[in-house]
């Protein structure tokens, strides 16, 4: 076995392990640092995928950025034993029964998919992921809606400002 | 003439003539993994001696000078003090975590010291986009240190974590800006490249004034993010006992104190790297003459002598400046850094796109 390929196994299974620790926690905070878990094993495919700015930027946002916030708010708010909501049975069956039909929906939809049927992920070759390549496309393919979340952000930083000045 | 650069070469191509290239591999990362582990061990041996030096000489002390030569061997004392100290897990707390955040805090520092060049084509992995890494990898010792503080069951532990928390998110802003305008200069995030585009100067000379100003926000910011006085608030001795490592004893609390300075040491390097050319040596434009004689230090040298003054530098900031507060460092960051950062880049901008810089 090619290390390429025990590194995948090692990270697919990291991710879905993680994934499923994320669900049976019990402690909120362990969910979200589970989730930091997954987050970087899927970082650790898109470098197989040789998409480098992709892994980069999924553990500046997502690992570093939100999952950050998440972990504050949560220890803030002081979630125990005690202060824990208890649901009922009945809440408990309809979340089973309807995260079962989304499985459904989502597993339905991947095997109708006819492009990616038969089709093998290029590891370590290809530059799609690469920042010159993404670059380019972002500047012209899709250059009015890049433009637009910039400036989408850039209100959101101006607001933060703004809300700071005011006393 | 014996380097750095060479001395690899060899390694390399004997484990290469007398084993398989995959053996070769797993042979080199195990070297660089030890090398790493030695390089941190001395930075906190050396750094520590520093800072406690450095804040005598600046309140006119003597400072340790019992154990070894002029008290060289302090710090190794310490540390075997440390060592033989119980490490102990507080009633009440999360155990797991407890135990893991300060190996996630050490891992994130080791980490970050993948793409730094050390010396001429002496570097562990040249990414193409070494800077979006660094930040990148930064911003995870806050899990690192928001896990200690949550963990340990102790009030002043979590508001130490959530300041300090607080502290690095807000300005990784502003450092983010700061490297973003030695980026525009040079038209790539690898660190090689940004090195290599300071052949006939530094871009502090370069930039004029655009980048004297982004290297003053740059040196704040990181202050801020490795936790330091005139920003210490996350571990305010009269506020919050020691921050989000009350509750750490031994080597745990060790590992923590080492973490810091290797920040420090990493974040000089950095700083060295964008501002100061690395190892490049100092050449002025095209004098022939005066770069080759510049060319006769060794590159480690040149490195090791930026980041050391840039160290300095920053304990200058610990041992003369006030402590702040909650509200003025926010001020600070969102009010005046941030604004200021951003009218920076636009700057910046302007001096590459007309060629100012030279």
């Amino acid at each position: 076995m090619a290390i390429t390929e025990i590194i995948f196994w090692f990270l697919s299974a990291l991710a879905v392990i993680s994934a499923i620790m994320v669900v049976l926690s019990k402690s909120p905070v362990h969910s979200v640092l589970w989730l930091i878990a997954v987050f970087f094993a899927i970082s650790g495919h898109y470098v197989l995928l040789n998409a480098q700015f992709i892994a980069i930027v999924n553990i500046i946002v997502y690992a570093g950025a939100i999952m950050v916030l998440f972990l504050f708010v949560l220890m803030l708010m002081n979630l125990n034993k005690e202060t824990e909501p208890q649901k009922n049975l009945w809440m408990k069956l309809t979340g089973v029964v309807s995260g079962g039909c989304l499985l459904i929906i989502l597993i339905s939809l991947v095997r109708q998919a006819t492009e990616i049927k038969g089709k093998i992920a290029v590891t370590k070759t290809g530059d799609i992921g690469l920042i010159k390549v993404l670059g380019k496309e972002l500047f012209s393919s899709y250059v009015v809606p890049f433009e637009i979340s910039s400036v989408l952000f850039l209100s959101a930083m101006i607001g933060a400002v703004v809300i700071g000045k005011k006393d | 003439m014996l380097s750095l650069e060479t001395i690899t070469n060899n390694i390399n191509n004997w484990l290469n003539n007398h084993v398989s290239s995959t053996w070769a591999t797993i042979i080199e990362m195990l070297i660089v993994g030890l090398l790493v582990i030695g390089l941190f061990a001395m930075l906190g041996l050396i750094l520590v001696l520093m800072e406690r030096k450095v804040s005598a000489f600046m309140q006119i002390r003597v400072g340790p000078n019992r154990v070894g030569f002029k008290g060289s061997l302090q710090t190794l004392a310490d540390t075997l003090k440390l060592v033989l100290k119980e490490g102990l897990t507080p009633k009440g707390a999360d155990k797991f975590l407890f135990n893991l955040a300060p190996y996630v805090v050490m891992c994130a520092a080791m980490l970050i010291l993948a793409p730094i060049a050390f010396a001429k084509n002496f570097q562990i992995w040249d990414i193409n986009i070494g800077v979006l890494y660094i930040s990148a990898i930064s911003s995870i010792s806050v899990i690192g240190i928001l896990m200690a503080g949550w963990a340990s069951n102790n009030k002043y532990s979590l508001l130490g974590a959530m300041r300090s928390g607080a502290q690095i998110v807000s300005y990784e802003l502003s450092a983010g800006f700061s490297v973003l305008c030695i980026v525009i200069l040079t038209g790539s995030l690898q660190i090689s490249d940004i090195i290599n585009a300071q052949q006939n100067g530094w871009f502090i000379f370069k930039g004029h004034i655009p980048a004297i100003i982004s290297f003053i926000i740059f040196i704040i910011a990181v202050t801020a993010e490795t936790n330091r006085a005139p920003f210490d608030l996350a571990e305010a001795e009269s506020e919050l006992t020691a921050g989000f490592h009350t509750e750490y004893s031994g080597m745990k609390f060790a590992l923590f104190f080492l973490a810091e300075y290797v920040n420090i040491f990493v974040v000089c390097a950095i700083g060295a790297i964008l501002f100061f050319g690395g190892w490049m040596p100092l050449h002025i434009g095209n004098w022939q003459g005066f770069n080759q004689v510049m060319d006769y230090i060794p590159s480690s040298l040149w490195f090791i002598l930026k980041v050391f003054g840039l160290i300095f530098l920053i304990m200058w900031f610990r041992w003369t400046f006030p402590r702040l507060r909650v509200d003025q460092l926010l001020n600070l960051e969102w009010k005046y850094l941030l604004p200021l950062s951003l009218v920076n880049l636009l700057l910046m901008t302007v001096v590459a796109i007309m060629g100012w810089h030279f």
